[in-house]
């Protein structure tokens, strides 16, 4: 029997592994025009991001805000929403946990402040977000363009804020006060010692839970069914009673919240502060999470750590490599999305001329 | 004092345009055909970096400008490969070659030069500005001496050259065959399908020029303005040219009116920053930024007027049977 359709395992894993696959041979070369060797800087990579104890407990802190702003991307694309401002609402996240720690910090203790601290940046998150959705489910205007706007509009109220309200007087860094010891996220090296003094912290395990929600409500309940009946076609969806401009203005919501939620592991997590330009791109690293994981809980989180060891073995790369500096990685991360996102399909009729070859042979 | 801040501010905003002109118009081809493109940015940074680069190893702008234009179609010519041939996310096509490119001219950069993603200065292989003849007559008659030799005149050639592509992408667009089919192509393809034209064809051609006209906004950035690359030194512009598409309703006269206005915002900006003014005070510079973005935000809201994007815009084209 000839299939037209690829089965799941080829879908969901092959064609993921060859696009990367791809990326990676594209950067190779690149690392080989620059005149260094591609298999000596993998080596280097892995070894620092991965069989280092001390290098993959970092490697996991990245992926701990790069699972949340995967999930952001990844639920409002299951909407049908492409979310291109989880930079702009991680950034207002950050804002909204400052507040909440500059006016709490000295007075609360740990177990109030840390959830109010994941209040306050989901909650932010989300009204950066509810315009976009509300203005897409109600006007018709196309939630990219309006939230590549947002984008820009944080960045300038955020500078405008920083600079004028959060720096502590007689300081020049446009930065907030560094908070108290009691609004740090407890981290994980108390109950691993052999983690090292690393900034890995409890946000790695509420990322997991995250994903689990995630891959709950969106596969499992009824209001994930509503959300993907949006996505692949809104108008069935609207005939079998989906209220769609509801459900784009809830996703946006969701998609912002957890997009906010990021800041805490960044901010809590490691810096304590509020600095400016905190977020450094993971909004966008997680539209290409989003797609290389194809929007499943598992994807994500692998996806999510490929990423970290990236960022992680970018580093000790470019230290012991001049000639690959750490914004090759940025590079990379720009190839995965092109082809892991926009040509995901590219080895499709190949991979499945192969299958049925093999079925055709065997019958 | 008060005169002197307008004449300047008049004079850089005839400055900063172009570069949202070049890039804007480019955008208008691509989107017109109903191929998204975000890209720009990525384009404009591109050929900003082989631009200042070229011309600074062969001390010639002109041949630095045409490197720039060869690396700006090569990217546009992936983005159509994959939006067109491989029927791929167009969104996601441009986000990557946006975020591709702000790494990769860094490290190109900085293998070649060693300055921190910057290229040298490029001295006298940045492009010159016109002095237009009997400048020098008129330079003493206040008012005309200014309007003549700053306002009209005193321009790099590229400045001209913005400006002048209003009028032909206007006629190219609404009175040529060729535009009339690329127009077809971006509301109804199959249509445009039916009655014989090549959709992918007109698309390609469309990226193409799209790619042309993108490269001299980047060159635009690094051999006239700043006479240097810096690293992601578009900041911006080729999503602010996109907003000005928007704002401009996909029409070249508006687009072109929006990037004017939104080269008088930054020239603001700049006049602005830190001087008080009666009743507002100060004004910071960030707030003033936000002013494009906020405004497309609300004609996209329906607020100001309707914005309706080309119908089939970002819809692989799939031949029916």
């Amino acid at each position: 029997m000839k299939t037209t359709e690829l089965p799941r395992w080829a879908s969901g894993f092959v064609l993921p592994l060859l696009n990367l696959l791809s990326a990676l041979l594209v950067a190779a070369l690149v690392i080989h025009l620059l005149g260094e060797s591609p298999v000596e800087s993998l080596q280097i990579l892995v070894n620092s991001a991965v069989l280092n104890p001390e290098g993959l407990s970092y490697t996991l802190f990245y992926a701990s805000t790069f699972v949340f702003t995967g999930l952001a991307v990844s639920i409002a694309m299951k909407a049908g929403l492409f979310n291109i401002g989880a930079e702009g609402q991680m950034y207002l996240g950050g804002l909204g946990l400052t507040l909440a720690m500059l006016s709490f910090d000295a007075t609360l203790s740990p177990w109030l402040l840390i959830p109010l601290a994941i209040i306050a940046s989901a909650a932010f998150g989300a009204g950066w977000a509810f315009l976009p959705g509300y203005l897409q489910a109600k006007r018709g205007s196309h939630v990219v363009v309006t939230t590549i706007m947002f984008n820009f509009i944080a960045a300038g109220l955020m500078n405008f804020i920083i600079v004028k309200y959060l720096i502590p007087e007689g300081d020049q860094n446009p930065a907030s006060r560094t908070f108290s010891e009691a609004a740090m996220m407890p981290q994980l090296v108390q109950w691993f010692p052999s983690l090292g003094d690393t900034p890995l912290n409890i946000s790695f395990i509420l990322a997991l839970i995250a994903l689990a929600i995630y891959g709950v409500v969106v596969s499992r309940s009824s209001w994930g069914y509503k959300l993907q009946a949006t996505g692949l076609n809104a108008h069935a969806a609207h005939y079998a009673g989906v209220r769609i401009s509801r459900t784009i203005i809830v996703a946006m919501l969701i998609s912002g919240a957890l997009a906010g939620l990021a800041a805490v592991n960044s901010i809590l997590g490691s810096t304590h502060y509020l600095s400016l330009n905190f977020p450094a791109g993971a909004g966008f690293i997680g539209i290409a999470i989003a797609l290389m994981g194809r929007q499943n809980p598992i994807g994500i989180l692998l996806s999510a750590m490929l990423f970290g060891a990236l960022i992680q073995g970018g580093f000790d790369l470019s230290l012991e490599k001049p000639n690959i500096p750490q914004e090759t990685i940025v590079f990379i991360q720009g190839l995965i999305i092109l082809f892991c996102g926009a040509m995901e399909n590219m080895y499709g009729p190949a991979v499945l001329k192969l299958i049925n070859a093999r079925r055709t042979n065997k019958g | 004092m008060e005169d002197f801040q307008f004449a300047s501010i008049v004079v850089s905003t005839i400055r900063n345009a172009p570069v949202l002109i070049f890039a804007a118009m480019a955008g208008l081809f691509a989107e017109r055909s109903g191929v998204v493109d975000i890209g720009l940015e990525g384009k404009i940074l591109a050929s900003a970096f082989v631009s200042a680069g070229v011309a600074y190893a062969y001390q010639d702008p002109w041949l630095g400008i045409a490197a720039g234009i060869l690396a700006s179609m090569a990217l546009a010519l992936v983005q159509a490969f994959v939006s067109i041939t491989q029927k791929g996310n167009q969104l996601v096509a441009g986000i990557a070659i946006n975020i591709a490119m702000s790494g990769l001219t860094f490290v190109v950069a900085q293998y070649f030069f060693q300055q921190g993603g910057r290229t040298p200065d490029l001295g006298d292989a940045r492009l010159g500005d016109i002095v237009l003849p009997g400048t020098d007559l008129v330079a003493d008659i206040p008012g005309l001496g200014w309007f003549y030799g700053h306002v009209i005149g005193g321009h790099s050639v590229l400045v001209y050259l913005a400006f002048l592509l209003l009028p032909v992408v206007h006629w190219t667009l609404y009175h040529t065959r060729f535009g009339l089919r690329l127009r077809a192509c971006g509301e109804n393809p199959h249509a445009a399908d039916a009655a014989g034209i090549s959709v992918q064809r007109t698309r390609y051609t469309a990226m193409i020029i799209a790619g042309v006209l993108c490269s001299f906004s980047g060159a635009y950035l690094s051999i006239v303005q700043s006479g240097f690359f810096l690293r992601d030194m578009s900041a911006g512009a080729g999503y602010l040219a996109l907003t000005a598409l928007v704002f401009g309703n996909w029409r070249p006269l508006y687009t072109v009116l929006g990037c004017v206005m939104f080269g008088f915002f930054s020239a603001v900006q700049i006049q602005i920053e830190g001087v008080d003014l009666p009743v507002v005070g100060r004004i910071p510079g960030s707030l003033i930024q936000m002013i494009p973005y906020v405004v497309t935000v609300i004609v996209l809201a329906g607020l100001m007027a309707k914005s309706v994007a080309p119908k089939a815009l970002g819809k692989p084209f799939v031949k029916s049977r």
